[in-house]
């Protein structure tokens, strides 16, 4: 009963590597991550893969299985093409250090930059569940940065010095709409993240294993928010006669 | 597979394209009675019954000269209004999506790598006047207000006072509905009605823009549908109009 | 030629990024300590995240009567009256203020009606206690302490494992760790030290914990002469996933019996109410009626009708009935207990139970609204660890503090759910404070560490040296077994003295592992190092349960299944002896304040309202 199948892995770090075939005896709802751990158990102990919960709660272990960005963890084995052999890859977009292992330490870089969450001065901390729910489906992103890697601002154009990456747009949202928080944001989305190298064509909630509705509901609503500020010529002459602070955040 | 997607898409786009480019430069058999065609709609200026203002106005030019070209395009109500629609639909941002993705292969679909080498996104101009995509929200809303209208209308074929449904009438107030989908899950609008709020429980008038907001939300989710049942609509719409003013089929009674 | 190292200094330095690891880390830095935070993982991948129902805090948002005194008592309750008393008081006392806290900080926590914390009902809470956002509070957690921390200023060393603690004159004043991916050496000379490596649940087959959960502070906290309480207590959480085996042991959500999931065997009996203990079965439905009005209330949103479901017993005895059931041949196949939510709307258990209804779909092709779910024990949460001082969380070791799942005292012989995540941010935030004010007054060691760092790194690095010696793989799987099979849920003495034996017999082997390939991100080479410490738990757990010849929570002896009087008075303390070896002693559990005492003892007698 027990049935095998073709593994190709890329093995290999920054001076350069090849993909190496592995064939795994595979078991009825295995995932491609049990796949991994049975070659390291077996024909390659030194194998090189990151991962820690097992359940897609962690966000450790992403790879390209296919050519797709995907969570090992939670991709099963039924799932590819029985064809073929499988091919599992580091994410492009970060540096490689070794095997499947990549290093996203600019995501961290990042994060830092982001001016953390400041409650309004007075805060009656007050608030219901529907002001709730929009941002915690911000909250739910588990930090697996497919979405980073697979957005073309940042896979194939090397943005980063100037782009934040869908991650951060998520989490600029869930600052710039949490009820409670008083720092006003958007000057830094517009000039900092690169919001508008975004071109909302939806690679990264296609991939976001948490569904988070990364573009209609985290970039688009900035993007809008944007125009307000900057782009909206009735709104800017507006608040050129009358001031700056109508306009601006109403509450 | 991955480019089934985006060859679909172009398909659709450039069919409807090419469609309504021809229908526009037509100028005629765009009404048959209470019926008129939405690519015509409203109609400004024009010889038909609808005509808002009279007939067309005689400024119009007879020709257009382009690189010492003259071209004689003659005149189409068409021209006054297409651009509302085509305006609004162009820096929607479902389209956007579609035609960056089909077009201009930026990119074709995920992860597959791009044709292009240096890229500023929405940045800087041209594209950066997608921002400006609420204004032809507020022009394709007073849209709505015309087609339903004309929707209504399509129910009076035989004289204003009796009520009749021809198979036209349907077609012509599904338009209306279909599109009032469509521009009411607008992203812009979502953003006007009450996403720009960051809180929705502050104050009775928030708790109403919440529930406004939930439904805009709730159309926006699929945007992408009634963007393509809307746009395969109004063509068709036009389609029908226009077969049943050439006298190629005759409109189905209904009741 | 000695291998090259890099050298950090700090103030504090804290091992383990989980949320006691990061409270502590913001409460050291706030006080002005230059504070270093190294962790296993990348930041926020900590095992934290997978904590699902809330964190147990005695806001009284919902139930009004509730308030400190009675959160202590069930937590005493819950522990079989073997808890550090002093633990579970401020534990009690400042659950509130810290969830309070973490909302300041940007947590976003589900709301009441009104607007405030919702809190929702759990085993063995007397009242609705836990704070909780869905079915991912823990996760909201480290997100809020990750970015509270990252921007005040805390230096965090990413993907860093610590091997040694570094130690003068009997204090401990710095670590010796290596990097994950380039394999290089690194030294933290600090002033104080803070252990926040939660627990050690790999040491057993099927488990609950991910890969970080080796039992490293419980190794370096002993091999620094630190003595370790309570190691018998290892909580077995009743229902896990026992298929596809890739999953095996992954956590099924106590809430699922919360909401009125019933257990049956393979016969369709239900068989719970078997298992009820005679001192608490007037707390349960005498009968499957019963508890049907009971969930018919849950469902309702109304007050209680009845008493609650046998299900709803605590999680060491519905452990004990599933393993038995299977045990004796009425289990589902393979190997469990069914567990039905199905008979509910699919919509409720959808909306009640979301990770639940993706996790079975996606995972085992089981769609829980239709089908039972087979669920089966596994290994979820260290009660013993390193013991501390309940206000400053300093351990017998000067200059070493520890806290969350590692250290030991506050749960006693059986935690309650939610009552982990309310843990890590109390004494995180104590032992911050405890370390930084110690940092204060310590200076740098006199005496140079180089020998000590140089032993550390011979160490480290023999491994690689072996010509002959096993995969570290195949030392990890026979650990295990041995676990599994000897120390168990259930245990006796001839089993425990089995498993001391093999465990005797294994260590030369783990002392001679082997591993092949270079140093760069290598976790052949990882599991190596981190069995030492599995080894040393291991031990520690089997020598403990030996030395307790009783059942009380989670320690269960077939051979000794009532509790003992005597029992109830002493800790096991574990503790390196001078020659090497693991002795293990009985010490006196600290007495209990009268006020306390009082403070139980009217709870207790309050009438009790229906608990849920
Ligand atoms: S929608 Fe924007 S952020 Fe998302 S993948 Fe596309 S370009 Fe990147
Ligand atoms: S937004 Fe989604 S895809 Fe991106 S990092 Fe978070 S969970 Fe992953
Ligand atoms: S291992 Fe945690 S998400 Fe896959
Ligand atoms: S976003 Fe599509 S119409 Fe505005």
């Amino acid at each position: 009963m027990a049935e095998t199948r073709e593994f190709q892995v890329f093995r290999g770090d920054r001076s350069g590597g090849k993909m190496e075939t592995y064939p795994v005896e595979v078991t009825p709802g295995m995932v491609v991550l049990d796949a991994m751990h049975r070659i390291q158990a077996t024909a390659a102990p030194d194998m090189a893969v990151r991962w820690n919960c097992k359940a897609a709660k962690c966000g450790s272990c992403s790879a390209e299985v296919n050519g797709k960005p995907k969570l090992m963890c939670k991709t099963r084995l039924d799932a590819l093409p029985a064809d073929r052999p499988v091919e599992v890859r580091p994410l492009r977009t970060f540096p490689l250090i070794r095997d499947l292992v990549t290093d996203v330490s600019w995501n961290y870089e990042v994060n830092k930059k982001i001016p953390p969450f400041t409650p309004k001065p007075g805060a009656v901390w007050r608030w219901k569940q529907e002001d709730v729910d929009r941002v915690q489906e911000f909250r739910k992103c588990i930090e697996c940065f497919l979405c980073q890697t697979v957005c073309h601002v940042l896979r194939d154009h090397q943005k980063q010095p100037v782009f934040n990456g869908p991650r951060f747009f998520v989490r600029l949202a869930s600052l710039e709409m949490h009820p409670m928080d008083g720092l006003d944001r958007l000057e830094q989305i517009k000039e900092k993240s690169g919001l508008g190298y975004c071109n909302i064509t939806k690679c990264c909630t296609e991939v976001c294993p948490e569904d988070i509705r990364i573009t209609d509901n985290a970039i688009i609503p900035l993007k809008e928010r944007v125009v307000d500020r900057f782009y909206d010529p009735i709104r800017v002459l507006f608040r050129k006669i009358f001031g700056s602070a109508s306009l601006t955040k109403p509450e | 597979m991955w480019w089934l997607e985006p060859l679909a898409v172009a398909l659709g786009l450039s069919a409807f394209g090419i469609y309504s480019f021809w229908a526009a430069l037509q100028g005629d058999h765009y009404a048959w009675g209470p019926y008129l065609s939405p690519f015509y709609s409203p109609e400004l200026f024009g010889n038909s019954s609808h005509a808002l203002f009279g007939p067309p106005p005689s400024w119009w030019p007879a020709a257009f000269s382009m690189f010492g070209v003259e071209l004689h395009i003659p005149f189409s109500p068409a021209f006054l209004i297409l651009w509302a629609p085509l305006g609004f639909r162009g820096t929607c941002y479902y389209y956007r999506k579609a035609y960056y993705r089909s077009f201009f292969q930026n990119p074709t679909a995920c992860a597959v790598g791009k044709p292009w080498k240096s890229y500023c996104g929405e940045t800087a101009f041209p594209l950066i006047l997608q921002n400006i995509h609420r204004y032809f929200l507020y022009v394709a809303i007073v849209f709505i207000a015309f087609l339903t209208y004309d929707g209504l209308k399509a129910f009076t074929r035989e004289g204003p006072k009796d009520y009749v449904a021809g198979l036209g009438s349907v077609v012509l107030l599904l338009n209306a509905f279909f599109l009032a989908m469509y521009t009411f899950g607008c992203h812009s609008l979502r953003h006007l009605v009450g996403g720009h709020l960051d809180s929705f429980s502050d104050s009775a008038s928030s708790c109403t823009r919440h529930k406004i907001w939930s439904g805009v939300t709730c159309l926006n989710e699929r945007h992408m549908m009634w963007a393509w049942i809307s746009l395969f609509w109004v063509g068709f719409s036009d389609v029908y109009v226009r077969l049943v003013s050439m006298g190629r089929i005759a409109d189905l009674r209904i009741f | 030629m000695p291998d090259k190292y890099e050298t950090h200094d700090c103030d504090v330095l804290v091992i383990g990024a989980g949320g006691a690891g990061l409270r502590a880390a913001i409460e050291s830095s706030a006080m002005g300590a230059k504070t270093a935070l190294v962790c296993k993982s990348l930041l926020g991948k900590a095992h934290t995240v997978m904590a699902e129902g809330g964190i147990a805090a005695a806001l009284a948002n919902v139930d009004e009567e509730d308030d400190w005194r009675v959160h202590f008592h069930d937590t005493m309750a819950g522990g079989k009256m073997l808890n550090n008393w002093r633990m579970a008081e401020l534990h009690a006392k400042e659950a509130p203020e810290r969830v309070l806290e973490l909302e300041r900080w940007g947590a976003v926590f589900d709301r009441t009606r009104d607007g405030r914390i919702l809190q929702r009902a759990f085993g063995g809470h007397r009242h609705k206690r836990l704070s909780h956002v869905g079915d991912r509070t823990g996760l909201e957690m480290i997100r809020t302490l990750q970015d509270k921390g990252v921007h005040q200023g805390i230096d965090v060393y990413m993907e860093c494992t610590i091997t040694r603690l570094l130690m003068d004159g009997g204090r401990v004043v710095g670590a010796f760790g290596y990097w994950r991916e380039s394999g290089r050496f690194v030294v933290f000379r600090s002033k104080a030290t803070v252990l926040a490596t939660g627990g050690f649940g790999k040491a057993y087959p099927v488990t609950s914990n991910s890969w970080e959960y080796t039992g490293d502070g419980h190794g370096l906290a002993y091999r620094a002469g630190a003595e370790l309480i309570d190691m018998e207590f290892v909580q077995f959480h009743p229902t896990g996933m026992v298929w596809p085996p890739g999953v095996k042991g992954l956590l099924v959500t106590e809430a699922v019996r919360g909401e009125g999931g019933i257990l049956r065997n393979s016969k369709g009996e239900r068989f719970m109410f078997k298992y009820l203990p005679e001192a608490n079965r007037k707390d349960f439905a005498a009968d499957e009626a019963e508890a049907t009005r009971w969930v018919e209330s849950v469902l309702a949103d109304s007050k209680p009708d009845g008493r609650r479901p046998p299900e709803l017993s605590t999680r060491d005895n519905v452990a004990r009935a599933i393993y038995t059931e299977v045990k004796e041949g009425r289990g589902s196949p393979h190997g469990g207990a069914f567990l039905d939510i199905s008979y509910q709307p699919a919509d409720r258990v959808k909306k009640k139970l979301p990770s639940m209804y993706h996790q079975f779909l996606e995972l085992a092709d089981v769609d829980i609204t239709k089908v039972p779910m087979e669920v089966g024990p596994t290994c979820h949460y260290a009660m013993g660890g390193v013991r501390v001082d309940a206000d400053t969380c300093v351990t017998t070791v000067p200059g070493l503090f520890a806290a969350g799942e590692v250290a030991g005292g506050m749960h006693g012989s059986n935690r309650l759910g939610g009552n982990s995540l309310s843990d890590l941010i109390v004494f995180g935030c104590r032992a911050g404070r405890g370390a930084a004010e110690s940092a204060k007054t310590a200076s740098r060691p006199t005496g140079s560490l180089d020998r000590q760092i140089d032993e550390a790194a011979a160490e480290v690095n023999a491994p690689f040296g072996r010509t002959t010696g096993e995969h570290p793989y195949a030392l990890h799987s026979e650990l295990q077994e041995i676990m599994g099979s000897c120390v168990g849920i259930f245990r006796t003495e001839s089993d425990l003295k089995e498993g001391i034996r093999r465990l005797e017999a294994l260590g030369p082997k783990v002392r001679n592992v082997r591993v092949e390939g270079s140093r760069m991100y290598n976790p052949g080479w990882h599991l190596a190092l981190d069995l030492g410490n599995l080894m040393v738990i291991s031990e520690a757990i089997a020598r403990s349960a030996l030395a307790r010849p009783e059942s009380r929570g989670a320690h269960s002896r077939l051979d000794h299944p009532n509790y003992d009087p005597h029992f109830a008075t002493v800790n096991n303390c574990v503790k390196q002896n001078d020659t090497g070896g693991m002795t293990v002693r009985e010490t006196p559990l600290p007495k209990m304040s009268d006020e306390l005492r009082k403070v139980y003892d009217e709870v207790e007698a309050m009438s009790l309202p229906a608990k849920a």
